[in-house]
């Protein structure tokens, strides 16, 4: 009877010591629901599979879920498309993952996290192109035929920052880009720097990046953050989370293991 | 000898034959009828003279030409044989004018300039002058049935087959129509009818034959075949009919 | 005012009724629709999301702008797709035992196209065959594109016209023939006008769903009213501009539906 006493008294100190700023926001009680692509892409996930966190986004997960007061077991993955990120009603994650650039029209709608990463731009194009004479600067880049995911804010960019002399192409996703690319279709296209380090070095087969966009380039940086429902309770918590992580040094870690590849690459003039 | 001759034609459709062996001489000139009960294969024969069947067996002669050879192409005889049908078959996304123009506009590469002229004549020879700027379903019956013999003439043809070309009109739209048969058996046309009009049969016949299940069972001139038939059969039949 | 006879007083009598019961009946659900749905809890949310006065107004001209590439591929595409469509129907039909490897293909075709879903053939055809080699610009997603739209729609207009033919009575052939034509003249000038001019209306409602599957090019590059819709769908977060696509394409296809059913009623009255 006393050991009984006991036990409940601990387990209501345990739970009493698990109240966190998160308590009582998230979808399931003592679960954090992280959101990922289908499927997820190297290297912001490896492998697809997130629960391993290997990967940029994965590994930011888990370092944010454990500052939120999540174990690793209390974290659950789902997979959401864009549509499906943004669609009126309730939301099937706490927080989304997806390299989802943070834009003022977009906040309307949806809640943003402060920034996670902020990324370059770069120029994926193949080494035919190149030696047709393709070189780093805009004058050059204007000539090109250019392609983009139509999901992704690099279509605005391609506009402000290019202006291509033909209208550019615009595909659903990484892979129908590659394919243009591949048939010939279109010359280049604008990605974020490490998609576009992935599937230069992975995807296309003759793949060549022929330059970055400096973040301070463009008039607002390509800047990542984590999407959550509109007026979201969970945000202030995801913030403080993202702050401390920041200020430990720990997601400056995280980047340095995942992203290490996306120096070198040479700058667009 | 006549002009068009069937010699031991026969015809069947899968296992049904319909044609049994039938002699017939055409002369020119000549108006034959084919009388017998439905079914008996006047329509049959008719489309068979036309190559718009192929017989299976026997031989058709044109002019002492054998037309019914097969592999042999039917469409310059079908040009020398003209036919109207029981249901008019006018096209009827074309005015009466322009469904009597189409054949020789095709088949001899005359204009409409150069015809305009002779079937105007005609339409009018048949009480249509006003009619052909018209379209089929703007005509009555009779006048369609009129357009068609109007077109199988515009070729020219040696020989005019017509198939019960009366049977779809109303009784007092026949007449007309047999006006029109009147008129080209004075102008010597030769012609083959199957008809139910007996009176007109006995009127203008040359020669009267009586089918019976793909047979001629009895042919002669028609006071011979509708006063005297020989036959146990044609007396049945017309006893029927009369 | 002339009198009215006993008759045309009842069939009034009978039209305002009718036409009250009709008017009272569309108010309620109406009234249902616009007062109803607003009151459910999400009603707000969905509002913001695909009703967006604010994204319409941004998006709808360029949407517009958009739209005229749909209407540029449809133009280059429809007369080609009849072109080809009365193609394959005229070779299906074909007698001659010499010409019947060219029928064999054409049913072959039409059997496979129909067969296809029309994104997939998009694909194969838009990114395959460039993918072979081609330069440019023959290697253009639009002309490949178009011809995946061509190959599809063509299947289908092939298989209406052939429908055309068979319903044109076996006696206009016989009575063509009899008058010496040959076979060829016999479908040039007596069964096809007749078959197409009979095949209209279905091939109007072909040449509707055409309108809308020009946006399936987009898939493969090109910026059309869809994709433009889905480029600012991402950027705002928003569903409203595919809303304002939804409006352009049902002006066009509305009138174009209401017309083809018109054409249909009006045949269908003339052979009864
Ligand atoms: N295309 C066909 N296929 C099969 N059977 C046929 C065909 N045409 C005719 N027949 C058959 O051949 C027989 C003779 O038909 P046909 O039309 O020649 O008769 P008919 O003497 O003209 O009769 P009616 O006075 O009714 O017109 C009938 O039994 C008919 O069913
Ligand atoms: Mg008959």
């Amino acid at each position: 009877m006393r050991v009984l006493t006991t036990l409940a008294a601990l387990l209501l100190a345990t739970t009493a010591s698990a109240e966190t700023c998160a308590t009582g926001k998230t979808l399931k009680e003592g679960v954090l629901t992280v959101a990922t692509g289908n499927p997820a892409y190297f290297p912001w996930v490896i492998d697809d599979a997130p629960e391993s966190g290997q990967g940029f986004e994965a590994a930011v997960a888990y370092a944010l879920a454990a500052e939120m007061g999540f174990g690793a077991d209390q974290v659950e993955w789902t997979r959401t498309s864009f549509d499906q990120a943004i669609q009126p009603g309730a939301k099937e994650f706490d927080i989304n993952l997806q390299q989802y650039s943070i834009t003022p029209e977009r906040e309307e709608m949806v809640d943003f996290s402060d920034p996670y990463y902020t990324s370059a731009m770069a120029v994926l194009t193949t080494k035919s192109v190149v030696e047709a004479g393709a070189s780093a600067d805009v004058a050059s880049l204007k000539s090109l035929v250019w392609g983009a995911d139509a999901n992704t804010t690099a279509v605005p960019m391609l506009t402000d920052l290019i202006a291509p002399e033909k209208a550019p192409l615009l595909y659903d996703d990484n892979a129908d880009v590659t394919a243009a690319m591949q048939a010939g279709q279109i010359d280049a296209a604008l990605f974020d720097l490490p998609t576009a380090l992935y599937l230069s070095a992975v995807v296309l087969n003759d793949g060549a990046l022929l330059g970055q966009f400096p973040a301070d380039r463009s008039e607002n940086p390509d800047q990542f953050g984590m999407l959550m429902e509109k007026g979201s309770a969970l945000k202030e918590c995801v913030n403080a989370a993202l702050a401390s992580l920041k200020d430990s040094g720990k997601l400056a870690e995280i980047e340095a293991e995942w992203m290490q590849a996306t120096t070198g690459v040479p700058l667009i003039k | 000898m006549g002009d068009l001759v069937l010699e031991n034609v026969q015809k069947a459709f899968g296992d049904n034959p319909v044609i049994r062996g039938i002699d017939l001489n055409v002369a020119r000139g000549e108006m034959i009828c084919l009388i017998g009960a439905s079914g008996s294969g006047k329509s049959t024969l008719l489309r068979c003279m036309n190559l718009l069947e192929p017989i299976d067996d026997g031989r058709i002669l044109l002019d002492g030409e054998d037309i019914s050879e097969p592999g042999r192409d039917p469409q310059p005889v079908r040009q020398r044989i003209g036919m109207v049908f029981q249901s008019y078959n006018l096209f009827p996304h074309m005015t009466a004018l322009e469904n009597a123009m189409l054949a020789p506009r095709r088949n001899l590469g005359k204009s409409k300039t150069e015809l305009r002229e002779p079937l105007a004549q005609m339409f009018e020879r048949f009480g249509l002058g006003d009619r052909m700027n018209h379209y089929p379903d703007q005509l009555s019956g009779g006048q369609q049935q009129r357009v068609a013999i109007i077109r199988a003439l515009a070729m020219q043809p040696e020989i005019m087959l017509f198939d019960e070309i009366t049977s779809a009109l109303d009784p007092e739209l026949v007449g007309e129509v047999l006006d029109v048969l009147r008129d080209l058996r004075a102008q010597g046309m030769t012609m083959v009818l199957a008809t139910h009009e007996m009176g007109f049969a006995r009127e203008l016949a040359d020669k009267v034959c009586f089918l019976d299940q793909g047979r001629i069972l009895e042919e002669g001139p028609p006071e011979q075949i509708f006063d005297t038939p020989k036959e146990e059969r044609t007396r049945a039949f017309l006893s029927r009919v009369l | 005012m002339p009198t009215q006879t006993r008759r045309q007083m009842f069939e009034a009598r009978q039209r305002r009724r009718a036409n009250t019961i009709a008017a009272a009946s569309t108010l309620a659900v109406f009234v249902a629709v616009i007062v109803l749905i607003p009151l459910t809890p999400g009603w707000e949310n969905v509002q913001r999301s695909f009703f967006n006065g604010a994204v319409f107004a941004k998006t709808f001209p360029g949407l517009l702008n958009a739209f005229v590439m749909d209407v540029a591929i449809f133009l280059w595409c429809a007369p080609l797709i009849a072109l080809l469509g009365l193609a394959v129907a005229i070779a299906r039909d074909l007698r001659s035992p010499a010409l019947y490897p060219l029928r064999l293909l054409a049913i072959a075709y039409t059997d496979i196209f129909r067969g296809l879903p029309v994104i997939l053939v998009i694909y194969l055809i838009g990114f395959g065959i460039p993918g072979l080699g081609l330069p440019r610009p023959w290697n253009s997603p639009y002309i490949w594109g178009s011809l995946a739209l061509i190959l599809v729609y063509a299947s289908y207009v092939a298989e209406v016209i052939r429908s055309g033919i068979e319903s044109i009575h076996d006696s206009q052939r016989n009575a063509a023939l009899s008058l010496g034509l040959s076979g060829s003249d016999t479908m040039r000038f007596v069964i096809l006008p007749q078959a197409i001019r009979r095949v209209v209306p279905a091939n109007m409602n072909l040449f509707v769903a055409l309108q809308k599957d020009v946006a399936l090019l987009s898939f493969i590059g090109p910026v059309e009213i869809f994709r433009q819709a889905g480029v600012y769908k991402s950027l705002m977060a928003n569903f409203t501009p595919y809303v304002g696509a939804a409006l352009i394409f049902l002006a066009l296809t509305i009138p174009a539906t209401r017309y083809a059913d018109y054409l249909m009623n009006k045949q269908a009255s003339a052979r009864s």
